[in-house]
Protein backbone atom coordinates (compact mmCIF):
# COMPACT_ATOMS: atom_id res chain seq x y z
CA UNK A 1 0.00 0.00 0.00
CA UNK A 2 1.58 3.68 -0.88
CA UNK A 3 2.08 5.70 1.84
CA UNK A 4 -0.12 8.03 3.13
CA UNK A 5 -3.27 5.48 2.08
CA UNK A 6 -4.86 3.65 5.19
CA UNK A 7 -6.76 0.51 4.63
CA UNK A 8 -9.64 2.77 5.64
CA UNK A 9 -9.32 5.16 2.43
CA UNK A 10 -9.21 2.69 -0.19
CA UNK A 11 -12.66 1.40 -1.38
CA UNK A 12 -13.67 -2.08 -1.98
CA UNK A 13 -15.99 -3.33 -4.66
CA UNK A 14 -19.51 -3.21 -2.08
CA UNK A 15 -18.40 0.66 -1.66
CA UNK A 16 -18.14 1.13 -5.32
CA UNK A 17 -21.50 -0.39 -5.88
CA UNK A 18 -22.95 1.83 -2.79
CA UNK A 19 -21.10 4.97 -4.75
CA UNK A 20 -22.90 4.32 -7.95
CA UNK A 21 -26.42 3.89 -6.82
CA UNK A 22 -25.52 6.89 -4.73
CA UNK A 23 -24.15 8.72 -7.94
CA UNK A 24 -27.26 7.36 -9.55
CA UNK A 25 -30.34 8.79 -7.08
CA UNK A 26 -28.19 12.06 -7.15
CA UNK A 27 -28.69 12.57 -10.47
CA UNK A 28 -32.64 11.39 -10.38
CA UNK A 29 -33.20 14.03 -7.74
CA UNK A 30 -31.17 16.94 -9.74
CA UNK A 31 -33.66 15.71 -12.51
CA UNK A 32 -36.34 15.96 -10.99
CA UNK A 33 -35.52 19.49 -9.71
CA UNK A 34 -34.78 21.04 -13.25
CA UNK A 35 -38.73 19.37 -14.06
CA UNK A 36 -39.77 21.28 -10.72
CA UNK A 37 -38.05 24.62 -11.51
CA UNK A 38 -39.20 24.80 -14.90
CA UNK A 39 -42.88 23.88 -14.06
CA UNK A 40 -43.15 26.16 -10.98
CA UNK A 41 -41.69 29.03 -13.55
CA UNK A 42 -44.83 28.15 -15.90
CA UNK A 43 -47.13 28.12 -13.10
CA UNK A 44 -46.07 31.63 -11.51
CA UNK A 45 -45.70 33.09 -15.38
CA UNK A 46 -49.53 31.75 -15.75
CA UNK A 47 -51.35 32.27 -19.05
CA UNK A 48 -48.27 35.23 -19.93
CA UNK A 49 -45.77 32.76 -20.61
CA UNK A 50 -47.06 32.55 -24.04
CA UNK A 51 -48.16 36.74 -24.04
CA UNK A 52 -44.82 37.98 -25.77
CA UNK A 53 -44.03 39.52 -29.14
CA UNK A 54 -41.90 37.04 -31.23
CA UNK B 1 -28.24 14.65 36.30
CA UNK B 2 -27.39 17.40 34.96
CA UNK B 3 -23.54 17.20 35.47
CA UNK B 4 -23.53 13.87 33.96
CA UNK B 5 -25.15 15.50 30.82
CA UNK B 6 -22.89 17.79 30.42
CA UNK B 7 -20.30 15.31 30.57
CA UNK B 8 -22.19 13.26 27.79
CA UNK B 9 -21.82 16.46 25.78
CA UNK B 10 -18.28 17.83 26.66
CA UNK B 11 -17.46 14.30 25.49
CA UNK B 12 -19.08 14.66 22.01
CA UNK B 13 -17.48 18.25 22.07
CA UNK B 14 -13.82 17.02 22.77
CA UNK B 15 -14.22 14.27 19.46
CA UNK B 16 -16.51 11.91 20.54
CA UNK B 17 -16.01 9.31 17.18
CA UNK B 18 -18.42 7.02 16.07
CA UNK B 19 -17.54 3.59 14.52
CA UNK B 20 -18.21 5.06 11.17
CA UNK B 21 -15.65 8.07 12.18
CA UNK B 22 -13.18 5.65 13.66
CA UNK B 23 -13.41 2.89 10.61
CA UNK B 24 -13.43 5.41 7.64
CA UNK B 25 -13.69 8.88 6.10
CA UNK B 26 -17.08 8.63 4.79
CA UNK B 27 -18.47 8.35 1.67
CA UNK B 28 -19.94 4.71 2.11
CA UNK B 29 -23.41 5.29 2.72
CA UNK B 30 -26.19 3.48 0.49
CA UNK B 31 -29.10 5.67 -0.49
CA UNK B 32 -30.96 3.73 1.98
CA UNK B 33 -28.88 5.01 4.77
CA UNK B 34 -29.86 8.45 3.86
CA UNK B 35 -33.40 7.92 3.11
CA UNK B 36 -33.27 6.28 7.51
CA UNK B 37 -31.45 10.10 8.14
CA UNK B 38 -34.36 11.56 6.97
CA UNK B 39 -36.80 9.64 9.47
CA UNK B 40 -39.52 8.37 7.14
CA UNK B 41 -41.88 7.85 9.80
CA UNK B 42 -41.54 11.28 11.07
CA UNK B 43 -41.80 12.86 7.86
CA UNK B 44 -44.65 11.21 6.66
CA UNK B 45 -47.05 12.52 9.57
CA UNK B 46 -45.25 15.68 9.00
CA UNK B 47 -46.70 15.55 5.38
CA UNK B 48 -49.76 14.33 5.67
CA UNK B 49 -50.65 16.77 8.68
CA UNK B 50 -49.63 19.56 6.48
CA UNK B 51 -51.50 18.38 3.72
CA UNK B 52 -54.90 18.85 6.30
CA UNK B 53 -53.54 22.15 6.84
CA UNK B 54 -53.16 23.52 3.03
CA UNK B 55 -56.68 21.48 2.58
CA UNK B 56 -58.57 22.74 5.05
CA UNK B 57 -57.90 26.11 5.01
CA UNK B 58 -59.61 28.70 3.42
CA UNK B 59 -58.37 30.30 -0.49
CA UNK B 60 -57.41 28.78 -3.09
CA UNK B 61 -53.19 27.34 -4.03
CA UNK B 62 -52.84 26.31 -7.44
CA UNK B 63 -52.28 22.44 -7.42
CA UNK B 64 -48.29 22.43 -8.57
CA UNK B 65 -47.78 25.24 -6.18
CA UNK B 66 -49.83 23.14 -2.89
CA UNK B 67 -47.31 20.07 -3.78
CA UNK B 68 -44.59 21.72 -3.53
CA UNK B 69 -45.16 23.50 -0.44
CA UNK B 70 -45.85 19.87 0.84
CA UNK B 71 -42.50 18.53 -0.65
CA UNK B 72 -40.93 21.36 1.12
CA UNK B 73 -42.45 20.56 4.34
CA UNK B 74 -41.56 16.63 3.83
CA UNK B 75 -38.11 17.73 3.59
CA UNK B 76 -37.46 20.36 6.04
CA UNK B 77 -38.65 17.19 8.11
CA UNK B 78 -36.35 14.98 6.47
CA UNK B 79 -33.45 17.88 6.97
CA UNK B 80 -34.30 18.05 10.84
CA UNK B 81 -34.44 14.32 11.32
CA UNK B 82 -30.98 14.08 9.81
CA UNK B 83 -29.12 17.27 11.68
CA UNK B 84 -31.33 15.49 14.99
CA UNK B 85 -29.62 12.21 14.32
CA UNK B 86 -25.77 14.18 13.75
CA UNK B 87 -26.36 15.86 17.35
CA UNK B 88 -27.56 12.49 19.12
CA UNK B 89 -25.30 10.15 17.49
CA UNK B 90 -23.50 9.63 20.88
CA UNK B 91 -26.72 8.34 22.52
CA UNK B 92 -28.11 6.65 19.62
CA UNK B 93 -25.80 4.54 19.70
CA UNK B 94 -26.25 3.50 23.52
CA UNK B 95 -30.43 3.09 23.22
CA UNK B 96 -32.12 0.23 22.19
CA UNK B 97 -34.05 1.91 19.80
CA UNK B 98 -31.52 3.65 17.85
CA UNK B 99 -28.83 1.66 17.71
CA UNK B 100 -29.45 1.01 14.60
CA UNK B 101 -29.73 4.08 12.80
CA UNK B 102 -26.71 4.86 10.25
CA UNK B 103 -24.34 6.66 12.44
CA UNK B 104 -24.62 4.68 15.46
CA UNK B 105 -23.96 1.14 12.88
CA UNK B 106 -21.30 2.92 11.02
CA UNK B 107 -22.55 3.14 7.73
CA UNK B 108 -22.36 7.15 7.90
CA UNK B 109 -19.73 9.06 9.98
CA UNK B 110 -21.76 12.23 11.79
CA UNK B 111 -20.26 14.91 9.13
CA UNK B 112 -22.18 13.55 6.33
CA UNK B 113 -25.52 13.55 8.42
CA UNK B 114 -24.23 17.50 9.10
CA UNK B 115 -24.05 18.14 5.89
CA UNK B 116 -27.03 16.48 4.51
CA UNK B 117 -29.66 17.81 6.61
CA UNK B 118 -27.92 21.23 6.55
CA UNK B 119 -27.92 21.06 2.42
CA UNK B 120 -31.99 19.80 2.38
CA UNK B 121 -32.94 22.32 5.32
CA UNK B 122 -31.32 25.49 3.25
CA UNK B 123 -32.60 23.58 -0.09
CA UNK B 124 -35.91 23.43 1.51
CA UNK B 125 -36.74 26.68 2.94
CA UNK B 126 -35.26 28.73 -0.28
CA UNK B 127 -37.46 26.78 -2.72
CA UNK B 128 -40.42 27.19 -0.71
CA UNK B 129 -39.68 30.72 -0.47
CA UNK B 130 -39.59 31.06 -3.90
CA UNK B 131 -42.09 29.51 -4.91
CA UNK B 132 -44.90 29.86 -2.49
CA UNK B 133 -44.45 32.25 0.16
CA UNK B 134 -41.68 33.82 2.23
CA UNK B 135 -44.56 33.39 5.41
CA UNK B 136 -44.30 29.97 4.83
CA UNK B 137 -40.41 29.28 4.75
CA UNK B 138 -40.01 31.63 7.59
CA UNK B 139 -41.99 29.51 9.54
CA UNK B 140 -40.39 26.03 8.06
CA UNK B 141 -37.06 27.59 8.84
CA UNK B 142 -37.78 28.13 12.56
CA UNK B 143 -39.54 25.02 12.58
CA UNK B 144 -36.16 23.17 11.82
CA UNK B 145 -34.16 25.65 13.80
CA UNK B 146 -36.70 25.39 16.62
CA UNK B 147 -36.23 21.55 16.12
CA UNK B 148 -32.29 21.65 16.19
CA UNK B 149 -31.34 24.04 18.63
CA UNK B 150 -34.14 24.27 21.58
CA UNK B 151 -35.31 20.91 21.47
CA UNK B 152 -31.89 18.85 20.07
CA UNK B 153 -29.56 20.90 21.59
CA UNK B 154 -30.74 22.78 24.57
CA UNK B 155 -33.98 20.72 26.10
CA UNK B 156 -33.71 17.01 25.62
CA UNK B 157 -31.00 16.48 27.65
CA UNK B 158 -31.55 19.09 30.63
CA UNK B 159 -35.47 19.52 31.07
CA UNK B 160 -38.20 16.76 31.74
CA UNK B 161 -40.32 19.25 29.83
CA UNK B 162 -38.29 18.39 27.05
CA UNK B 163 -40.76 16.98 24.95
CA UNK B 164 -43.36 19.32 26.19
CA UNK B 165 -41.99 22.46 24.59
CA UNK B 166 -39.58 20.32 22.23
CA UNK B 167 -43.61 19.04 20.56
CA UNK B 168 -44.08 22.50 19.44
CA UNK B 169 -41.69 21.62 16.43
CA UNK B 170 -43.86 18.52 15.22
CA UNK B 171 -46.92 21.03 15.29
CA UNK B 172 -45.82 23.27 12.67
CA UNK B 173 -46.63 21.02 9.52
CA UNK B 174 -50.53 22.05 9.40
CA UNK B 175 -49.43 26.07 10.06
CA UNK B 176 -46.73 26.17 7.30
CA UNK B 177 -49.80 24.37 5.39
CA UNK B 178 -52.14 26.66 5.89
CA UNK B 179 -50.20 29.61 5.42
CA UNK B 180 -48.76 28.37 2.35
CA UNK B 181 -52.06 28.81 1.22
CA UNK B 182 -53.65 31.77 3.12
CA UNK B 183 -50.21 33.66 3.48
CA UNK B 184 -51.42 34.37 6.93
CA UNK B 185 -51.40 32.31 10.65
CA UNK B 186 -55.40 32.28 11.47
CA UNK B 187 -56.53 31.18 14.68
CA UNK B 188 -58.32 28.16 13.49
CA UNK B 189 -54.44 27.22 11.85
CA UNK B 190 -53.60 27.82 15.82
CA UNK B 191 -56.23 25.43 16.75
CA UNK B 192 -54.26 22.54 14.53
CA UNK B 193 -51.23 23.82 15.99
CA UNK B 194 -52.46 23.44 19.79
CA UNK B 195 -53.72 19.55 19.15
CA UNK B 196 -50.51 18.21 17.73
CA UNK B 197 -48.77 20.05 20.90
CA UNK B 198 -51.02 18.83 23.36
CA UNK B 199 -50.96 15.03 22.18
CA UNK B 200 -47.26 14.65 22.09
CA UNK B 201 -46.81 14.74 26.08
CA UNK B 202 -49.21 11.13 26.04
CA UNK B 203 -48.02 10.42 23.23
CA UNK B 204 -44.37 10.09 23.96
CA UNK B 205 -44.62 9.74 27.54
CA UNK B 206 -46.93 6.45 27.30
CA UNK B 207 -43.51 5.17 25.27
CA UNK B 208 -41.06 6.72 27.68
CA UNK B 209 -42.82 4.44 30.19
CA UNK B 210 -41.70 1.26 28.80
CA UNK B 211 -38.55 2.24 26.97
CA UNK B 212 -37.50 3.88 30.55
CA UNK B 213 -34.25 2.02 30.72
CA UNK B 214 -33.45 3.14 27.58
CA UNK B 215 -33.34 6.79 28.68
CA UNK B 216 -31.74 5.97 31.88
CA UNK B 217 -28.70 4.46 29.80
CA UNK B 218 -28.17 8.20 28.21
CA UNK B 219 -29.25 9.82 30.76
CA UNK B 220 -31.97 11.71 29.18
CA UNK B 221 -34.24 13.45 31.93
CA UNK B 222 -37.29 12.11 30.60
CA UNK B 223 -40.34 12.26 32.94
CA UNK B 224 -40.49 8.56 33.87
CA UNK B 225 -36.81 8.81 34.83
CA UNK B 226 -36.73 12.04 36.73
CA UNK B 227 -40.23 11.91 38.47
CA UNK B 228 -41.08 8.50 38.27
CA UNK B 229 -43.64 6.46 36.56
CA UNK B 230 -46.48 7.51 38.78
CA UNK B 231 -46.04 10.65 37.92
CA UNK B 232 -45.81 10.20 34.25
CA UNK B 233 -49.35 8.27 34.50
CA UNK B 234 -50.51 11.69 36.32
CA UNK B 235 -49.12 13.91 33.30
CA UNK B 236 -50.44 11.86 30.89
CA UNK B 237 -53.82 11.77 32.34
CA UNK B 238 -53.76 15.85 32.54
CA UNK B 239 -52.82 16.35 29.03
CA UNK B 240 -55.23 13.80 27.70
CA UNK B 241 -57.73 15.96 29.80
CA UNK B 242 -56.84 19.35 28.05
CA UNK B 243 -56.27 17.57 24.78
CA UNK B 244 -60.01 16.09 24.02
CA UNK B 245 -61.51 19.30 24.36
CA UNK B 246 -58.87 21.38 22.02
CA UNK B 247 -59.75 19.26 19.50
CA UNK B 248 -63.23 20.80 19.03
CA UNK B 249 -61.86 24.09 18.50
CA UNK B 250 -61.36 23.77 14.63
CA UNK B 251 -65.44 23.41 14.65
CA UNK B 252 -66.22 26.06 17.24
CA UNK B 253 -64.02 28.73 15.01
CA UNK B 254 -66.00 27.33 11.76
CA UNK B 255 -62.87 25.36 10.35
CA UNK B 256 -64.94 22.06 10.27
CA UNK B 257 -68.05 20.92 10.44
CA UNK B 258 -70.38 18.51 12.82
CA UNK B 259 -69.06 15.37 11.36
CA UNK B 260 -65.48 16.10 12.77
CA UNK B 261 -67.17 17.65 16.21
CA UNK B 262 -68.59 13.58 16.85
CA UNK B 263 -65.92 12.18 15.26
CA UNK B 264 -63.44 14.28 17.76
CA UNK B 265 -65.62 13.49 20.19
CA UNK B 266 -65.64 9.45 19.88
CA UNK B 267 -62.11 9.37 19.15
CA UNK B 268 -61.08 11.51 21.87
CA UNK B 269 -63.51 9.34 24.33
CA UNK B 270 -61.44 6.31 23.31
CA UNK B 271 -58.37 8.24 24.11
CA UNK B 272 -59.60 9.37 27.67
CA UNK B 273 -60.18 5.61 28.04
CA UNK B 274 -56.93 4.98 27.32
CA UNK B 275 -55.37 7.10 29.44
CA UNK B 276 -57.23 6.35 32.76
CA UNK B 277 -56.25 2.86 32.19
CA UNK B 278 -52.31 3.56 32.20
CA UNK B 279 -53.14 5.80 35.00
CA UNK B 280 -54.82 3.22 36.81
CA UNK B 281 -52.65 0.17 35.88
CA UNK B 282 -49.32 0.44 37.92
CA UNK B 283 -48.02 -2.49 38.07
CA UNK B 284 -46.45 -5.73 35.86
CA UNK B 285 -47.32 -6.48 32.29
CA UNK B 286 -51.05 -5.00 32.94
CA UNK B 287 -49.33 -1.65 33.36
CA UNK B 288 -46.88 -2.27 30.40
CA UNK B 289 -49.95 -3.36 28.18
CA UNK B 290 -51.80 -0.24 28.96
CA UNK B 291 -48.46 2.17 27.86
CA UNK B 292 -48.46 0.01 24.67
CA UNK B 293 -51.72 0.23 23.79
CA UNK B 294 -52.05 3.82 24.58
CA UNK B 295 -48.52 4.64 22.08
CA UNK B 296 -50.42 2.73 19.35
CA UNK B 297 -53.53 4.71 19.43
CA UNK B 298 -52.15 7.71 19.74
CA UNK B 299 -50.60 7.66 16.65
CA UNK B 300 -54.38 6.37 15.18
CA UNK B 301 -55.72 8.95 17.41
CA UNK B 302 -53.94 12.03 15.40
CA UNK B 303 -54.31 10.41 11.76
CA UNK B 304 -57.75 9.73 12.00
CA UNK B 305 -58.72 13.24 13.42
CA UNK B 306 -56.85 15.20 10.74
CA UNK B 307 -57.78 12.43 8.28
CA UNK B 308 -61.89 13.03 9.13
CA UNK B 309 -61.12 16.89 8.87
CA UNK B 310 -59.30 16.07 5.20
CA UNK B 311 -62.10 13.95 3.83
CA UNK B 312 -65.07 16.59 5.35
CA UNK B 313 -63.23 19.97 4.89
CA UNK B 314 -60.85 19.45 1.98
CA UNK B 315 -61.89 15.87 0.06
CA UNK B 316 -65.85 16.15 0.50
CA UNK B 317 -66.64 19.70 -0.62
CA UNK B 318 -64.51 18.91 -4.43
CA UNK B 319 -66.13 15.80 -4.82
CA UNK B 320 -70.00 17.16 -3.72
CA UNK B 321 -69.13 20.18 -6.67
CA UNK B 322 -68.36 17.59 -8.82
CA UNK B 323 -72.03 15.37 -8.40
CA UNK B 324 -73.89 18.66 -8.26
CA UNK B 325 -74.84 18.71 -4.91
Amino acid sequence: MAAGISESTVMNEEDLARRRKRNIALALVLGALVVLFYVITVVHMGPGVMNRPL
Amino acid sequence: MSDVTVDIASEAQQGWQTPADAAHLGGRGSVDDYWKLMKPRVMSLAIFTAAVGLMVAPGSIHPVLGVVAILCIAVGAGAAGALNMWYDADIDAVMQRTAKRPIPRGNLIAGEALGFGSMLAFGSVIVMGLAVGWGAAALLAGSIAFYLFIYTMWLKRSTPQNIVIGGAAGAFPPVIGWVAVTGSVDWASIALFAIIFLWTPPHFWSLALYKTGDYERVRIPMLPVVAGADETRRQIWFYSLALVPVTLLPWMLGAAGIVYAVSAVALGAVFLGGAWTVYTQREGAAAERASRKLFKYSIWYLFLLFAVLLVEQGIWPVVARGLGL
